[in-house]
């Protein structure tokens, strides 16, 4: 009986709807081109801002022990299991107003600290070890850490939590809830800035101001830079290489976190597979801009989030992954070390 | 810690492997045994791995229900089950290489006298002309995709080329996309009084199937096609999309997809970019992930209505046999079976129906058994199977979500199959 009401109401509403023409349903009116072009510009900006932090825990890694950290985009999806997990531990979606804001900053902040942690310590374990073996060992070990990175996070999306949606099916992806709600904070003519896209830049613009505060002008920085030129003068100069490296590997993890809390709230799914998507994107923004070097980073990553949207809009999706690596062969092919990555490192 | 961790692991994979190595060695003991204690085989091939877990769950539980009401004997012959997994971890979602091996080990094994699967229409694509060329009879409770069995629905290869030998071993209990498709089209059009759609496909056998089928129905019934795109169902997000899909401003979205080619984050990103319009998926979405994947915003009424269709009608609305298969599913396993159960169950009971019906209990006369179907009284009505191997049965469904749990909006079809 209540399932004949249901569907009666369902046929009534569609009948409402019918009668007014979908007038509530249908989109704020045809945007002009500039409007699009506009439109498309945004969403390539903040796809492009998440990607470029991602990047730049590639490169810091490249630039110092000319490793390329496979397992950096897997990382940032266990960060965005743990920042799930504590969402749903701590009930936060529930939180509104000023407990929201500082609830956000807090799992920022916590899921930075995990993932630096996490990067710090597989350092730790699968790269240290091997520092004096073959460039090859070192890449093979970091493709080993990626697959188990993958398969914890396999395990964890079983967890029996409502987040998780009871843990039923621990491979299915999940929905991350929405901190910073998808409305729109402007508009511009028919063009939307949404409150996500606004928590994009609020956090990596700062990130990568401080980044480079930190690797210009701090102490730290600069022995990362010595060791990036010569691990061995930079030893006989005194400086602890093993902890310049660790510290590298805690840093760029913890971009790593703050972008996969974005990118959660951005995207609002999280699965154990989009390690491999936010680790490629990521990689090649990396090789674009030059590897190694941060600004090149940032340019490759800005760069691929708006190719990405313009060839959405102007070619066809299903040509997108072909314009994107087409551009990094042709610049690979004129400019081999990349954008930005000219003649700032000597290594031999 | 990780070091502790990837020993455990190895220890696990190796505990599996040496499962599979005995496994393999009682499959080879199998025809032995078949002779003596009189032993038929029937196996199923579905994804048991990632999001459509859930569904096929229950379409396994239905086909083990299917065995239990006949004692698990057939004819005086013992009827064993085997529940095989067509997916992989590394995908998430069925994988070619899992069901070629598992359509090989099927047809390798003499007992196996009935392949159950698939549930991806591109799955089917892979097993068909194996099993066809075997000689062993397949019967799906999920493939809708019409190239599969109808002459000049799907690509101009098809069906042939699922059917090496010519002859039709491969059947299906459910109705296909050129019904569903039509349907779809028929409910933007007709209930939602949408004049133009904008249409989304996975580039999947499945997906992009029903996709077409959608722009005929609609380019025949005067509806305009603002967009035709395939999506990379890997993408993280489609945000660059939806502002293509605003700048066309249709009534209606409709996307050929599943819940495993990333439906769920298709929908979010429509209502994340302020489009409200109604979101139209068919039934490769009906099932609890994807209401779990897109999460209580994005599904509720306040974003923009979405919309499921369904070859068939959802548990709560069967009658007679289906409603009965409902009620003894929901006291066994305490729970509604998802949509496709019924399928299982029904795919179960027409096949060793079958059997039963066969003289010889071969393979070839099996096959001729099921193909002579006529009027079966099954779960989903009286139907029979046509000449491609298709049910007669052409009921669909439309429904939408509503407090985070599928509601039945209402039946269609019925004699709906113009998109031809």
């Amino acid at each position: 009986m209540q399932r004949a009401v249901a569907a009666a109401e369902q046929l009534a509403i569609l009948a409402l709807a019918r009668a007014d023409g979908l007038p509530a349903f249908a989109a704020d009116g045809a945007l002009s081109s500039w409007e699009v072009f506009g439109q498309q510009l945004v969403t390539g900006l903040s796809n492009g801002m998440i990607i470029a932090l991602i990047a730049i825990g590639y490169t810091m890694v490249y630039g110092i022990v000319e490793l390329i950290n496979f397992a950096h985009g897997d990382l940032c999806m266990l960060g965005a299991f743990f920042a799930l997990t504590a969402v749903g531990a701590l009930g936060m979606s529930e939180w509104g107003g000023a407990g929201g804001a500082v609830g956000l900053v807090s799992l920022l902040v916590a899921t930075a600290f995990f993932c630096g942690a996490l990067n710090w310590s597989i350092n730790r374990l699968a790269y240290r070890p091997l520092r004096k073996a073959s460039k090859l060992s070192l890449l093979v070990s970091a493709i080993g850490a990626s697959f188990i990175l993958v398969n914890l996070g396999l395990f964890w999306g079983g967890m029996p939590m409502d987040v998780f949606a009871g843990g039923n099916s621990s491979a299915a992806p999940k929905a991350f809830p929405a901190l910073v709600e998808p409305e729109p904070a402007a508009h511009l003519g028919d063009v939307i800035v949404s409150r996500p896209d606004v928590l994009v830049l609020l956090v990596t613009v700062p990130l990568m101001g401080a980044l480079t505060w930190l690797v210009r002008f701090t102490k730290l920085g600069k022995a990362m830079r010595a060791v990036a030129q010569n691990p061995t003068a930079a030893a006989l100069m005194g400086i602890d290489v093993e902890r310049v490296i660790g510290a590298t590997f805690f840093i760029g993890g913890s971009l790593g976190g703050f972008a996969t809390v974005v990118y959660s709230i951005y995207n609002q799914t999280v699965s154990f597979q989009m390690g491999y998507r936010m680790g490629m994107d990521a990689f090649i923004a990396a090789v674009l801009g030059g590897i190694g070097n941060l600004p090149g980073a940032v340019l490759g990553g800005l760069l691929i989030g708006v190719v990405r949207a313009m060839s959405d809009q102007y070619i066809e999706t299903r040509w997108t992954n072909a314009v994107v690596f087409g551009i990094l062969i042709l610049i690979l092919v004129f400019r081999p070390s990349g954008l930005l990555g000219a003649k700032l490192r000597e290594k031999v | 810690m990780i070091c502790t961790m990837s020993r455990s692991m190895f220890r696990t994979t190796a505990s599996i492997l040496s499962a599979i190595a005995a496994a393999s060695l009682l499959l080879a003991a199998a025809p032995a045994a078949q002779d003596g204690a009189k032993t038929l085989k029937i196996v199923s091939s579905l994804p048991r791995t990632g999001s459509a877990n859930s569904q096929t769950t229950s379409i396994v539980n239905g086909i083990k229900m299917a065995i239990e009401e006949r004692g698990g004997m057939v004819d005086g012959y013992a009827i064993a089950y085997d529940d095989m997994d067509d997916a992989s971890p590394q995908k998430g979602n069925w994988d070619p290489q899992v069901e070629s091996a598992n359509a090989k080990k099927a047809i390798n094994d003499p007992a196996v006298v009935g392949y159950i699967g698939t549930y991806n229409s591109g799955a089917a694509k892979v097993s068909m002309p194996m099993l066809n060329k075997a000689g062993l009879v397949m019967v799906s409770p999920g493939n809708t995709h019409t190239g599969l069995t109808k002459p000049g629905t799907g690509e101009p290869n098809e069906p042939a080329v699922y059917r090496p030998t010519g002859k039709i071993t491969y059947f299906r209990v459910v109705p296909a996309d050129d019904i569903q498709g039509a349907v779809a089209c028929e409910f933007c059009r007709g209930d939602l009084g949408a004049k133009k759609v904008f249409l989304l496909h996975d580039r999947e056998l499945y997906g992009k199937g029903i996709a077409d089928v959608f722009r005929k129905s609609a380019q025949a019934s005067g509806m305009e096609v603002v967009g035709f795109e395939g999506i990379d169902p890997k993408a993280s997000n489609y945000r660059s999309l939806v502002t293509k899909i605003r700048a066309a401003a249709p009534d209606v979205v409709f996307y050929g997809g599943t819940t495993q080619t990333n439906a769920a984050q298709v929908l979010k990103d429509l209502r994340s970019g302020s489009c409200k319009v109604p979101f139209v998926t068919p039934d490769g979405t009906f099932e609890k992930a994807y209401i779990e994947a897109a999460g209580k915003d994005a599904m509720s009424p306040e974003s923009g209505p979405v919309y499921i269709t369904f070859g068939g009608l959802p548990s709560e609305q069967l009658t007679g046999l289906g409603a009965e298969f409902v009620k003894k599913y929901q006291a066994k396993h305490g729970e509604i079976p998802e949509a496709y159960a019924v399928y299982g169950y029904e795919a179960g009971r027409v096949l060793l129906d079958a059997i039963d019906r066969a003289e010889t209990k071969d393979r070839a006369a099996i096959i001729a058994a099921v193909a002579a179907t006529k009027d079966f009284q099954g779960a989903l009505g009286t139907w029979s199977f046509d000449a491609n191997g298709d049910t007669t049965n052409r009921m669909m469904s439309v429904n939408t979500v509503k407090d985070g749990e599928f509601a039945f909006v209402k039946a269609a079809g019925g004699g709906a199959g113009k998109a031809n």
